[in-house]
């Protein structure tokens, strides 16, 4: 600690250049943290804490496909299982197709198979009461300014009303929360009553889009999912039931792969950066070849005059990755508050930890060789100029 | 401290506007403004000192490979990044458009945005395939197919999870109305059996999708008899007899969308105009082209911003690296810059050689992060979720276009990163600099 002025003064000893390195550092971190974001987002795409103890039941054709209404009673009666729900996709449309967000169709047991979605009593009560009443998340009032009270027409683009009008309003009655960061995508949802969509749908009446159960003993996973396929065995509505995550995985999978673009994405940056910054360190070790070969005539040890430049490079790299980071932060706050239903998460204690040692290593990396010659440096030679 | 903030705030203003510049010109301009200035060069007077000055700064490149390396690779980061996801873009948004066209026209029900949200009713089908616009083949069928669009869960090859693979059912008149399509292998379905075509990509994607397997749809097996290609979407589908598709999933006698041929594009508003007359028909029309080009719409504008978005950063990153490099460059050759000044070489030529240096770098660097892009990614295979929630297969593809527009950003980082190392060198003062060890 008490070399920190020393490496400070060695680190601002040429202003612009070592600003211009920081830039770049910063532009880096902040695109790390961007990034990270979003591969967050799809990481955690669907996935809870909870989710551990439910099962999935789809058509076994495709989730396309609805479920008969009928084995509902069936599944409640198959042992381990606690609660079953059943949802409908709807497909709805508000104001603009380009305000996608997930709007379904839902069993008035929903908020106790998900018990993650924090609705207040007095709302679920009301929820309950209201035929026509609809429940959204926190994330997605925030984005349109709904409050308890407004109507929300949406535009039907599977299920018309039997009336033959494409607009279906509902009344909003709550807003839940989800308290877990990485989950925090899961409020971007509106939550209708599927026995008003049932009964004013046009056609498909008596049909689920797919059942969610919740089990006792997530250890009995694969026997009850067995359970429930078994019962429509050979029917012409076969069905496959699997965990809430294994579900969820195969689904996210589909969209096109994330991890490895953002992947390589982040290579060519910290890639780049690594040889940026490695390149001024060289240039700040080589002018400074008889400042250190002083340091060492009054006694510091070679050791020390190593350390001196591995700690010069790795702070160099920790202020402009944590200016970086801080960024992005902001950048994630600004962009989710702006754009609402975008698949990013806020910059958490994790991606934190993960970039610091990330500004660790590359500074350790980028400060090795220059540190090195420091170290060898024959004290003679260096003193006089050669 | 303040004057200098004030003098580099306002050379920066200048180098906005050339950037702007860049950025708005299409290709053809850059290459010809370029040209003007290598004629510059040759012909002028302070063209050929500026030369001279730059064979100097060349010749040295050598003795200071490593941190020219830095510009090079700094520039190849960024262009390499912007090209393949620019290029991932393009593939989706070229294959998308490839499928519609405008003489060909889509019918589904009112509100509905893609097919397989869509239910026609029979008669709806019937009645749309009787309008006098649509086109009639040699036998005086009317070429409209009415089709079925679903979907099967098929493990992937990949991964070995499960993928949506869209299942198209199609009409009688199918062949004409995709006169492009073309069976690579087996043979097509024949009406009324449970037999599949496999489009080229979802016969990668999938398994058992192999000439001669069956695959199990609702119980019911089916097998696959033929491949086909026709070089846009529906190559990442299975197709087969509508009907035969509407009993194995309940379908009744109902379709999802009716796509007919027109007698010719220019008819278009005509045929919409007489379905819209038609109060049994509860439907919208539009030409495939617009239907097809909406479905690429959103993500391609995702995948744009969020590739401009990552290589703006990345840019900014670059600019500061060049930079750095370029007042080093500039910092070790003081001597010889201050010896040509001193020999009666002017301030404008010494400006333009650090900048061509440092131009000559940046388009290096442009063309390395191309050609690794090009080299990694072109034609690389890759799939989403449709706007059917389906897979949708794409090919990325890196185009001249893409590539120019690599080069103009990296024309730009290259030229804000030399022009203030450039201005410095000229500004110095001719004494001081000589005097320099």
């Amino acid at each position: 600690m008490k070399y920190l002025g020393l490496v400070w003064s060695a680190l601002f000893r040429r202003k612009t250049r070592t600003i211009f390195t920081l830039l770049s550092v910063v532009a880096a971190f902040l695109l790390f943290g961007l990034l990270n974001s979003v591969r967050d987002a799809f990481a955690s795409a669907g996935h809870s804490v909870a989710g551990a103890s439910r099962l999935i039941t789809i058509s076994k054709v495709s989730f396309m496909m609805e479920l008969p209404k009928s084995i509902y009673t069936r599944i409640q009666a198959v042992p381990g299982v606690s609660e079953v729900a059943y949802i409908n996709w709807f497909g709805g449309i508000y104001q603009d197709p380009k305000n996608f967000f997930a709007n379904e169709a839902v069993s008035p047991n929903l908020f106790d198979v998900y018990p993650e979605f924090k609705l207040p009593a007095a709302e679920l009560k009301a929820f309950q009461q209201t035929r026509t009443g609809a429940v959204v998340g926190a994330s997605l009032a925030a984005h349109f300014h709904w409050k308890i009270g407004d109507q929300i027409p949406l535009q039907a683009t599977i299920f018309p009303q039997k009336s033959g009008s494409n607009t279906w309003t509902f009344d909003l009655v709550g807003i839940y929360h989800v308290a877990n960061r990485s989950e925090k995508q899961q409020e971007n949802a509106l939550f209708f009553h599927w026995k008003y969509f049932d009964e004013a749908r046009a056609f498909g009446n008596g049909k689920v889009g797919w059942y969610v159960e919740k089990i006792a003993q997530p250890k009995d996973a694969d026997r009850i999912a067995a359970a429930i396929d078994a019962l429509s065995a050979n029917s012409d509505h076969e069905t496959k039931t699997q965990s809430e995550d294994a579900f969820q995985t195969s689904f996210a999978s589909q969209f096109a792969n994330i991890g490895l673009i953002v992947g390589s994405i982040m290579g060519a940056v910290f890639f780049t950066l690594v040889l940026l910054t490695g390149n001024t360190m060289a240039q700040a070790v080589r002018e400074r070849i008889p400042e250190l070969a002083i340091l060492k005539t009054i006694g510091f040890s070679n050791r020390s005059v190593l350390a001196l430049v591995l700690a010069e490079s790795v702070l160099l790299l920790m202020i402009g990755g944590a200016a970086g980071l801080a960024l992005a932060d902001l950048a994630v706050s600004f962009i989710r508050a702006r754009l609402g239903a975008v698949p990013m998460l806020p910059v958490g204690l994790e991606s934190w930890l993960l970039g610091l040692a990330l500004m660790a290593l590359i500074g350790l990396l980028v400060g090795a060789l220059p540190a090195r010659r420091g170290m060898r440096l024959r004290i003679v030679d260096a003193l006089a100029g050669r | 401290m303040l004057r200098q903030t004030g003098y580099a705030l306002a050379i920066a203003a200048i180098a906005i506007v050339p950037i702007i510049v860049l950025v708005i010109l299409p290709a053809w301009a850059v290459g010809a403004c370029l040209a003007a200035f290598v004629v510059w060069l040759a012909l002028t007077r302070s063209g050929r000192q500026a030369w001279s000055a730059t064979k100097v700064g060349i010749a040295t490149i050598p003795q200071r490979l490593g941190s020219s390396c830095v510009v090079l690779i700094g520039i190849a980061g960024v262009v390499g990044v912007l090209v393949a996801l620019l290029a991932m873009a393009e593939g989706l948004r070229a294959t998308l458009q490839q499928t519609g066209s405008n003489d060909t026209a889509i019918v589904l029900r009112a509100g509905s945005q893609t097919e397989v949200n869509s239910v026609l009713d029979h008669e709806a089908a019937v009645l749309v395939a009787q309008e006098p616009q649509v086109m009639h083949d040699a036998q005086g069928y009317p070429i409209a197919s009415p089709e079925i669009l679903t979907a099967a869960s098929i493990p992937r090859k990949g991964n070995g999870l499960d993928g949506t693979a869209p299942i198209r059912g199609v009409g009688d008149r199918v062949w004409e109305l995709y006169p492009r399509l073309r069976i690579i292998a087996g043979r097509r379905f024949r009406p009324g059996l449970r037999e599949l075509i496999v489009g080229k990509n979802a016969a990668r994607e999938f398994t058992d999708t192999a000439l001669g397997s069956t695959l199990d749809l609702n119980g019911q097996p089916w097998t696959v008899v033929g491949e086909f290609d026709s070089g846009d979407s529906h190559d990442s589908e299975l197709w087969a007899d509508a009907n035969v598709v509407a009993t194995t999933y309940h379908r009744g006698d109902s379709f999802s969308s009716v796509t007919v041929r027109l007698k010719s594009p220019k008819l278009f508003d005509a045929f919409k105009a007489a379905i819209a007359s038609d109060p049994q028909l509860k439907v919208e029309v539009k030409t495939t082209r617009a239907y097809f080009d909406a479905q690429s719409e959103g993500l391609t504008k995702i995948i744009r911003v969020l590739g401009t978005t990552v290589a703006v950063i990345m840019a900014i990153g670059a600019v500061f690296g060049a930079l750095n490099t370029m007042y080093a460059a500039v910092a070790t050759r003081t001597r010889e810059i201050a010896t040509l000044r001193a020999i009666g070489f002017r301030g404008g030529p010494v400006v333009v050689s650090v900048l061509i240096e440092t131009l000559l770098l940046a388009v290096a660097g442009g063309v390395v992060g191309a050609g690794i892009a090009w080299a990694l990614f072109d034609n690389y295979t890759a799939s989403t979720l449709g706007a059917n929630f389906s897979q949708l297969v794409f090919q990325f593809r890196i185009t001249p276009a893409l590539v120019a527009s690599g080069l103009k950003w990296a024309i730009a980082i290259g030229f804000l990163g030399g022009l203030f190392p450039a201005l410095r060198a000229a500004r110095m003062p001719v004494t001081d600099g000589l005097r320099e060890l």
